[in-house]
């Protein structure tokens, strides 16, 4: 088993002042593995993480301490008419501040984007509301990345690997879906070691995918990419780096970074180049909080998409319980796929499509998240039934609308004075009609199975946050371009999931590690050139 | 009063690693708090396999006893589970108590709702019939004080080593994975075929 030798921090040093270092915010899976790729390529990076480095030895199993180790705490604000933002007003969003980011808490399901999704406006047509717009990239130019990305994680059921073996809720979810009539079920493409590979031991079925692995089974970029990056002498990890500012010069090129360093004190490091993988609701924080005489409204932002178009899939969860004994947290958290549900077909009364991934609560999360608020008999009775349930996860994709936004916060400053984010969210009424279908189906397919009850659960706080610095063809349409480059800035790179031009119905980050992957061919190609 | 009792919440770790009581009250003890509560775990309980002992006691630090029997009584009629013990739902007494403890506005927040709820009853209201105490409750559940207690509650109830034993979950036990330990042992429903799941890893 490979171990976390991001402490040792072997590698080089890069003085603040040295002005040929990439600066590549964030740590995750879009953050670590760019950085992964340029210094494979020996470029040199200085990559700054807000949180503190968290190992595989530090994880714990419990549900609420795991929580606190690793979610991201900072202050931020909800708005809107979804439920989130009166259930959890503060916490929009179950992601990570750690080393190693949100792909230290990912479930692992790693799925590319359909061909059609990647042309959504021309497939859906225009959709009042919606905000569609095709990608600037074909699944064609992503599918090596994809390849080389499925390669790079292990990802089961691709290069010769097996499929995870089920577990309880995987059998029931089975039996279900298939008495009902779909016919692709199975264990899924999941990053999560089925046999040993790449110096990671295969998965124990421990069902803490959401606390940190253990075993290192799961991939993630805290003991993959990050010491891999570490190790070439081209790359240097800063932890506690909190990011306030991106700056820039008179010609409007980026070239340093202000960031809070783990004594609080501010510090400045010069940059060649930029890159924000701060996930889709810091991105755009720094991006706005960088705002500057010359940019008034913030980095990158001359078209206003900054912010916009903020996505977190269309969710919800159907619980239901059975006379016998499930134990649905004993094993990997999603275990299981239906892929029957992932096309476009209007005939549903809705564009687009989901997928239905088995979930399992620990006792804890399943008391917090399963009805919000709600007491009395019939909560309780829920609850009684907790060893009886088994439990699934709809993810669907959900229409890109200009109004759902992060927006400043400047009434509440985070700790050290910033402006913090505001999510704005409403359902667009093509997600409500998915999430009623998603919810039908997913209760016929637990009644096939024997179900007694079933409960509807809604969303939790986001986990695949996307979209709020799209990629478009044309600048006044997105922020970045077909590389990730702002189309303002060409120094500054956007390398997270706020990329995506649309959601999709896929779990994000497989297509964030492929554009991590072709990024960083392009960036090096691009200072060889002496462009960047 | 015998020294033994279950160790609530914190106290559980050194518990396990002693093998001995670890909430021991003395006189000087019970000196020291605002007050305490005690009980004892049903003969058939699930919990008394795992306790140490079948009498529990929470010492108070900032409640006085009777407002933790009636904020006992008020969970118990949130959270109703028929044979869910007394000592977990002692527990959000406790963390409610710690609150109070530390917060001066949460600790007059508790004393004056258990007044409205004494009031109600014209006397105790933990002694108030459950059918009278739910139309009670229903009546206050937009109140700060019901969102007090019902958020701690919701955290503190199903957060703990008894609560994981008594609805099953495993928690920290599966923390070496349970490959070989039942994570596909359901057996009631047909195995799915070998190619929609996968094999066992060898070691």
């Amino acid at each position: 088993m490979t171990n976390t030798n991001t402490q040792e921090q072997p590698g080089k040093k890069f003085s603040l002042d040295d002005d040929h270092v990439v600066v590549v915010i964030g740590s995750g899976a879009g953050g670590g593995t760019l950085a992964n790729e340029l210094a494979q390529k020996g470029v040199d990076v200085v990559i700054l993480e807000a949180g503190k480095l968290h190992t595989q030895a530090d994880f714990l199993a419990d549900e609420w301490a795991s929580f606190q180790q690793l979610a991201w705490l900072d202050p931020r604000t909800a708005s809107g008419s979804w439920r989130i933002a009166r259930d959890f007003p503060n916490l929009p969003a179950w992601i990570c501040k750690t080393v190693g980011g949100t792909s230290v808490h990912w479930a692992g399901a790693s799925l590319r984007i359909q061909p059609y999704e990647f042309k959504a406006l021309t497939t859906y047509g225009k959709v009042d509301g919606a905000t569609l717009l095709d990608w600037p990239i074909s699944r064609e130019d992503l599918d090596p990345y994809y390849a080389r990305a499925e390669k790079k994680l292990g990802v089961t059921r691709t290069n010769g690997l097996p499929g995870l073996p089920g577990n309880n809720n995987f059998k029931i979810f089975h039996e279900g879906a298939t008495k009902i009539g779909y016919k692709h079920v199975n264990t899924g493409h999941m990053a999560i070691n089925s046999v040993t590979n790449d110096d990671r031991a295969h998965c124990y079925q421990r069902g803490f995918c959401f606390q940190g692995c253990r075993f290192g089974a799961k991939w993630s970029t805290l003991y993959t990419e990050l010491p891999r990056a570490i190790e070439t002498g081209h790359a240097e990890l800063r932890t506690e780096a909190h990011v306030a500012r991106i700056e820039h010069d008179e010609t409007g090129k980026v070239n340093a970074v202000l960031y809070y360093d783990a004594k609080g004190a501010l510090q400045r490091q010069k940059a060649r180049a930029v890159a924000v993988a701060g996930n889709s609701i810091e991105t755009p924080r720094l991006l706005l909080n960088s705002h500057s005489a010359k940019f008034a409204n913030g980095l990158a932002n001359s078209s206003d998409q900054v912010g916009r178009n903020y996505m977190r899939h269309t969710t919800g969860s159907v619980y239901a319980t059975f006379a016998n004994k499930v134990d649905m947290y004993k094993g990997t958290v999603m275990a299981g796929i239906v892929e029957d549900e992932a096309r476009h077909d209007t005939s549903r009364g809705f564009a687009g499509g989901y997928h239905m991934e088995t979930i399992s609560l620990g006792l804890s999360f399943y008391a917090a998240f399963l009805d919000p608020g709600a007491w009395g008999p019939k909560f309780a009775d829920a609850m009684d039934q907790y060893a009886h349930t088994a439990g699934l996860w709809i993810v669907g994709e959900d229409m890109p609308q200009s109004s759902n936004r992060v927006t400043l916060n400047t009434e509440l400053k985070d700790q050290y004075g910033l402006p913090t984010a505001n999510v704005h969210f409403d359902d667009h009424p093509n997600d409500v009609a998915m999430r009623e279908h998603g919810f039908k189906q997913s209760e016929a397919l637990y009644k096939a199975a024997g179900a007694k009850d079933t409960y509807r659960v809604p969303p939790y706080p986001s986990t695949h946050n996307l979209g709020t610095a799209r990629m478009s063809d044309k600048p006044e349409d997105g922020v970045v371009n077909k590389h990730g480059q702002s189309h303002d800035i060409r120094n500054l790179f956007i390398s997270d999931g706020s990329q995506f031009t649309t959601g999709a119905a896929e779990n994000p980050t497989l297509t964030i590690v492929s554009l991590a992957i072709r990024q960083a061919d392009y960036i090096a190609a691009q200072m060889k050139q002496g462009s960047i | 009063m015998q020294s033994k009792h279950i160790a609530l919440a914190v106290e559980r770790e050194q518990s396990r690693a002693t093998g001995k009581p670890c909430i021991s009250l003395t006189r000087r003890a019970l000196l020291k708090g605002t007050g305490v509560l005690f009980g004892t775990l049903a003969m058939s309980s699930a919990l008394a396999l795992i306790a140490p002992s079948r009498a529990w006691a929470l010492e108070l630090k900032s409640l006085d006893e009777h407002q933790g029997k009636v904020l006992l009584a008020l969970v118990k009629r949130i959270y109703p589970h028929a044979t869910l013990e007394d000592a977990v739902y002692a527990l959000v007494v406790k963390d409610l108590d710690g609150k109070a403890a530390n917060t001066a506005t949460i600790r007059d927040q508790l004393a004056e709702g258990v007044r409205k709820l004494d009031a109600q009853a014209g006397g105790d209201w933990s002694a108030r019939a459950a059918g009278d105490q739910d139309r009670d409750i229903a009546a206050l559940a937009d109140t700060p004080f019901f969102q007090t207690v019902r958020s701690t509650a919701v955290v503190s109830l199903y957060s703990n080593a008894l609560a994981y034993a008594h609805f099953g979950y495993g928690a920290q036990a599966g923390d070496g994975g349970y490959l070989y330990k039942g994570f596909n042992d359901l057996a009631w429903l047909p195995n799915p075929p070998e190619q929609d799941s996968g094999p066992i890893p060898a070691n």
